[in-house]
Parts: C-alpha cells; structure tokens; sequence
C-alpha cells in the first residue's frame, strides 16, 4: 500500500516514496519512480491513482518552467505549491485529480521547504508529511524522533526506520523504497531500498 | 484611390500582398541581428540601441530562450516579438507534455513560421512586423542548426545569416568570411559581422552564444568588450600588413 513521506532537516529537505505500481490484488512493478524531480531544486513526491499522478505532475512541471523561460527567474517553492494548490482546486470542481502532494524546496532566501498538499486542495507547510496507509507508521515514527536540526545523516537513519515500521507493521506491505534529496545543490535521488528487484526476464 | 491596402492582408492587383511587405520594411527598419552556426558552438549577435542614461538596460534583452535548448533573436517591432515568444514558449512546453520528447529546432521554427503566415490569412489582424533567427542543437543527435523566419511566414536553414538593419551588407560579409569555426572563433565571426554595420564597442551589441552543455549564455559587457579589441587589432594588424609591402614598392 502506498507510502510517501518527507521531511525538513537542517538545510535539506527529504522526500521518500515506495515504488509499487499497483492495481487491485496485483504488483504490476516495484521500482516505479513516484517522485518527480519538478525543476533544478523542487521535488514533488505524489501518491493517488496512478494515471492522474503521472499527468498532474508532468502538468505542474511544465507550467513551472513555463514561468522561468517567461520571467527568468524560477518559482519559490511557495509559490509552486500555492500554484499546485489552485491547480487542484479548480480541478476540485470539475473532474478532480486523485493524487496528493508533497513538494520539498530549496530556495535561497528560505532554505529547505516541505509542503504538504492533498487532493481536496489543502496546502499546509510542515516540517514532516506522510500520505498513504505508510502515513501511519511514518507520521508515528517522526513524531518520535523527528528534530528541525537534523543532519543527512540523522534524516537518512530516521527514514530508514520509517521504511523498516512500513515493511513490518503494514498489511501489504511496498518491497522497495526511492528517497531523494534537496539542498543548495538541487535536487537529486539519494539512495533506493530494495528488499527485491524485478525478476531478470529469461532469455528467449 | 487604390484601398487594397488599407485593410487586412488582401492580394493588390499585380499580386503583391502589401501588409506583408510592409511589415518587412519594419524588419528593415528594425535593428541588426546576425547568427553564425559553428560546429559546437552557436551565437547570435545583435545590435542594441543605446540605452538613455535612466534606464535599466537590462529590461531590454533581445536574445531569449524558448526553451533550454532553443534561442531567438529577431529584428523589427519589439511589441510584436513579445507575444510570438510567448507563444512558441507555450508550445515548447505543451509540446514536451505530449510527446515527452523536447522540440527540435525545425519543429519550433515551423511553427513560428506557420503563426506568423496564419497572420497574413486571417481578417482582421495584421502580420507580425518580425523576422527571427532561431537558433539550437537537436534533442536527440545533437546537430546545430540555425533558422530565419519572416513576416510572410516563410523560413529557411542557414550557416550563417543576418536580419534587420543594413542586413545585405553583413550577409555579404559572411558569405564572404564564412569558414566552419568552431568556440570562439564563432563568437568573433558573428561579432565581426554585426560590427560591419554597427559602432564597435559592448555597448552597443548583445551576444549570446549557446553550447550543447551549457545552453544559453549571455555574454558580458566587458566579454564583448575584449572580443572587440582583438578584432580591431586584428584589422590594424592587416591594414599595416597591406601598407608594408606597398611603401617598400615606392
């Protein structure tokens, strides 16, 4: 069952995801990248129905360098989220997206940034986030050892035990795991979490 | 009186459309812009007017991007260029949602090209006072290429090639001077051609030049500054070279 979390560190946000591509009883894949790398230093994590996930994002990432070619300088990560906010709004009313949203940023003026943002268009700016039956595990673990000053390091080893919760508490639980990172560098993958790989397709 | 062309893009008599030829001596009117395709390297120079002493200059920019890979310059009215890059800025992105593949050069020129003609078809509009160069390397091989468009809506490939002000003469020059360059040896050529026409000096000239790596990049001041002085004392040099050998005659 899905899991996207992220969280704030000390100057670097983290966002995590499983990768199960799933439809009804069935695995389809597990090493689907649901974290998108939005622009040079935003990344949007998203967890919902698989089709409006991968068509939101594409549109909000498009329009997002739309704006730089048109002004010349990038959105703040406030202002994608506020924007990804009135795009979910507007769609609320019409025919709705079924995906919710964790955008991490960096910005120079700001530093690290998470927002979390759901598919009834509610925006909220948080230090951690969780979406999905994993919200459960991941929200109760960052609760407990979650702190604002934390290295990569720190934030790496606090993801891991939410990944660990995730995989032995949760009924079905997602084998494998991306996590990717955001600092003054860009934004960039970290690490991956397999418990299992793909089967090797046998030669004909 | 004749009133054909009064009104919108209608065919005169002896079959000339003269709301398309009039927006063409806008491009003549309008500044100098020269691109100059190298191997590995693509620039595009244009002449600039100088900015009164109040002004931000930087407001004023007359190469742009359209997309991380694709650049444009273009000569004739500056309202005019802003919604036709506006709109090849939409499609460049519309274009990577539908396809997930980036623009090519020629697809975006086809269809700035196509825009531009839609504009001498329909009524009560008036064609864009605009010829552009536009410049990039292809997506997926790599290739640079350089493009010209016009107000009619036609649009052609080039080596080299410049538009607006007293562009005859400095496509003369680069027919001329061409060679296959390539880094900065490119930036000189198109720097040397606009300089044909235009009054030497950083001031009065804007340069971009694009890489495959690094994209568009606008040049500096005192880049430009440099790059000039070498030509002219590269001039200097072949005018005393010719003089030389001329007093030893007499």
């Amino acid at each position: 069952m899905e899991s996207v979390f992220g969280l704030v560190g000390k100057d670097f946000a983290i966002v995590a995801a499983d990768t199960s591509a799933v439809h009804s009883i069935l695995v389809h894949k597990t090493n689907e990248d649901k974290i998108m790398i939005l622009d040079s230093h935003k990344l949007m994590g998203a967890s919902g129905e698989t089709g409006d996930r991968a068509q939101f994002t594409e549109y909000i990432q498009k329009n997002v360098a739309l704006y730089q070619f048109r002004n010349g300088i990038p959105l703040t990560t406030a202002a994608a989220a506020n924007f990804t906010r009135g795009e979910l709004a507007t769609a609320l009313r019409k025919n709705p997206y079924m995906v919710n949203i964790i955008l991490a940023g960096y910005d120079k003026e700001t530093g690290p940034s998470l927002y979390y943002i759901d598919y009834i268009a509610s925006l909220h700016k948080l230090d951690k986030a969780a979406f999905g039956y994993g919200s459960y595990f991941a929200l109760s673990m960052m609760d407990r050892h979650y702190r604002r000053d934390m290295t990569v390091e720190e934030a790496i080893e606090l993801v891991d035990k939410c990944i660990l919760e995730i995989r032995s508490r949760l009924v079905i639980a997602p084998p494998n795991f991306v996590i990717k990172i955001v600092d003054k560098d860009g934004a960039r993958e970290y690490a991956w979490r397999e418990s299992i790989k793909d089967a090797p397709v046998a030669a004909a | 009186m004749a009133r054909y062309d009064r009104a919108i893009t209608v065919f005169s008599p002896d079959g000339h459309l003269f709301q398309v030829e009039y927006a063409l001596e806008a491009v003549r009117k309008g500044n100098a812009a020269v691109g100059v395709r190298g191997t590995d390297t693509i620039v595009l120079a244009v002449e600039k007017k100088s900015t009164p002493k109040l002004q931000d200059s930087r407001s004023v920019r007359k190469i742009v991007n359209l997309d991380d890979h694709i650049a444009l310059a273009c000569a004739g009215l500056k309202a005019d260029a802003r919604v036709l890059i506006n709109r090849a800025r939409i499609e460049c992105q519309s274009h990577k949602l539908t396809i997930e593949d980036p623009v090519t050069v020629e697809y975006i020129t086809r269809y700035i090209a196509g825009l531009q003609q839609k504009y001498t078809q329909s009524g009560g509009v008036r064609p864009f006072g605009l010829s552009t160069l536009i410049i990039g390397f292809d997506p997926h091989t790599g290739v640079p290429s350089l493009y010209q468009t016009d107000p009619s809506g036609t649009f052609s490939a080039w080596k080299a090639n410049a538009t607006g002000r007293n562009s005859n003469s400095i496509r003369e020059f680069l027919e001329k001077n061409y060679k296959e360059t390539s880094g900065h040896e490119t930036v000189k050529l198109a720097i040397r051609a606009l300089l044909e026409v235009v009054e030497s000096g950083g001031k009065n000239i804007e340069v971009a030049v694009m890489t495959k790596e690094h994209g568009l990049r606008q040049l500096e001041e005192a880049e430009i500054d440099d790059v000039v002085a070498d030509i002219e004392a590269e001039k200097a040099a072949a005018e005393a070279a010719k003089k030389a050998p001329s007093t030893k005659e007499t």
